[in-house]
C-alpha cells in the first residue's frame, strides 16, 4: 500500500493536484457540502421513522423524497475522494483512519441499498404504519454509523502516518 | 488598548490553555463543529430548496420548517459553542485571519438574511404555503441563504489553509 501510494504520488495528475494549491481546499469543501446533503436526508429519514417528520405519509414516500439524493451526494463524495487521495495519497491510503472510513462507508452504503429496495417494495398506499421499535433502532444505528464516518474522515488528519 | 494585547489575554485563559495544551481536545471540538456545519447547511438546504420549489413540494412550507429548522438551531449552537472554543485557543490568530474575518461578517449577514426574511415575505406565508415555488422575494431570501452558508462553509475551511501563527 505504501508502495502504491508513493508512486501514485509522483505521477501527473498527482502532482497538478499537489501543485495547484487551490484544488485540495476547494475539493474538501465541496466534499464538505456533499457530506451535509447526506446526513441531512439520513436524518429526514429517521424523523419519519420516529414519527417527527411527515407522519401522515407512507415511508416509501419519505424514501423516494431523500434517497435519490442520498445516492447522487454518494456520487460527489466518491469523485472529491478520489480527487483529494489522488493527490494525497500517502497522506491517506495508508492511514488507518481513512480504511477505516472505508470500511465504514461501504457498510452505509449497503444498508442504504436494502433500505431502498425493502422499503420501495412497500405498498404507496398503505397506511402510515408506527414502526416497530427495531426499525427505531436501526435508524438511530445507521446515523450513528453515518456519524462515524464522518469523524473518522476528520481523524485522517490528526493520524497521518510518519514517513518511512 | 491593543487588540493583540485583549486577544492574547483570552488565550491565556485556563479554559483556552487546556485546549492549547491537550492532544485531543482540540480535534473533538473540531470535529463536533464539522458534524454541526453539516447539519446546519443541510437542514438549512433542505428548507431553502422547498422554497424554491426545487424539492419537497408536496409539503406545506410552515409544516417543513417547524419539524427542521429546530435541528437548524440546534446543530448552529453546536457550532457556535465548538467554534467559539477554538477560537479563544488562538484568539489572536484567528482574528487577524481574512477569512475567519470574512466568515463572521457572512454570519452576520446570513442572520440579517434570516431575520430580514421572517419580518418580511414569511409573514404571509400562508396564502402560498402549499403552493409549489414561493414568491419571488421569498425565493430571492432562500436563494441568497444559499449561498451565504455556502461562502460559510468555504471559507472556514480555508481558515485552517491560511491560519498563521
Amino acid at each position: 500500500m505504501q508502495q502504491f501510494a508513493t508512486w501514485l504520488e509522483a505521477t501527473p495528475l498527482s502532482l497538478i493536484i499537489q501543485n495547484l494549491l487551490w484544488v485540495i481546499p476547494t475539493v474538501q469543501t465541496v466534499h464538505i457540502l456533499a457530506i451535509a446533503v447526506v446526513i441531512s436526508s439520513v436524518g429526514m429519514i429517521v424523523l419519519r421513522i420516529f414519527g417527527r417528520s411527515d407522519p401522515d405519509s407512507p415511508l416509501t414516500y419519505t424514501s423516494k423524497r431523500f434517497v435519490p439524493w442520498i445516492w447522487a451526494a454518494l456520487g460527489v463524495l466518491v469523485l472529491s475522494g478520489s480527487i483529494m487521495v489522488i493527490g494525497e495519497p500517502v497522506r491517506s491510503l495508508p492511514n488507518p483512519a481513512f480504511q477505516l472510513k472505508m470500511g465504514m462507508l461501504l457498510a452505509a452504503i449497503g444498508i442504504t441499498f436494502v433500505f431502498q429496495t425493502a422499503v420501495g417494495r412497500m405498498a404507496t398506499d398503505a397506511p402510515p404504519v408506527k414502526l416497530h421499535w427495531g426499525v427505531r433502532f436501526v435508524a438511530i444505528a445507521t446515523l450513528c454509523l453515518w456519524l462515524a464516518i464522518i469523524i473518522a474522515g476528520r481523524w485522517i488528519a490528526y493520524m497521518i502516518l510518519p514517513e518511512y | 488598548m491593543d487588540l493583540h494585547i485583549a486577544l492574547k489575554a483570552v488565550e491565556a485563559w485556563p479554559l483556552s490553555e487546556e485546549i492549547q495544551i491537550s492532544a485531543w481536545l482540540f480535534p473533538v471540538l473540531e470535529t463536533l463543529h464539522v458534524i454541526a456545519i453539516t447539519l446546519v447547511f443541510g437542514t438549512v438546504l433542505i428548507v431553502d430548496l422547498r422554497v424554491l420549489g426545487l424539492a419537497s413540494g408536496r409539503r406545506p412550507v410552515t409544516a417543513l420548517a417547524r419539524e427542521v429548522l429546530p435541528w437548524t438551531w440546534i446543530a448552529f449552537m453546536l457550532a457556535a459553542v465548538s467554534g467559539g472554543l477554538m477560537f479563544i485557543s488562538k484568539a489572536d490568530g484567528y482574528f487577524f485571519n481574512l477569512q475567519f474575518r470574512l466568515k463572521l461578517c457572512l454570519l452576520l449577514a446570513a442572520g440579517l438574511n434570516m431575520a430580514l426574511f421572517h419580518i418580511g415575505p414569511f409573514q404571509g406565508v400562508h396564502s402560498w404555503d402549499e403552493d409549489k415555488t414561493a414568491p419571488t422575494r421569498a425565493r430571492l431570501a432562500c436563494g441568497l441563504s444559499l449561498g451565504i452558508w455556502l461562502g460559510i462553509v468555504s471559507l472556514g475551511r480555508w481558515i485552517g489553509f491560511t491560519l498563521t501563527s
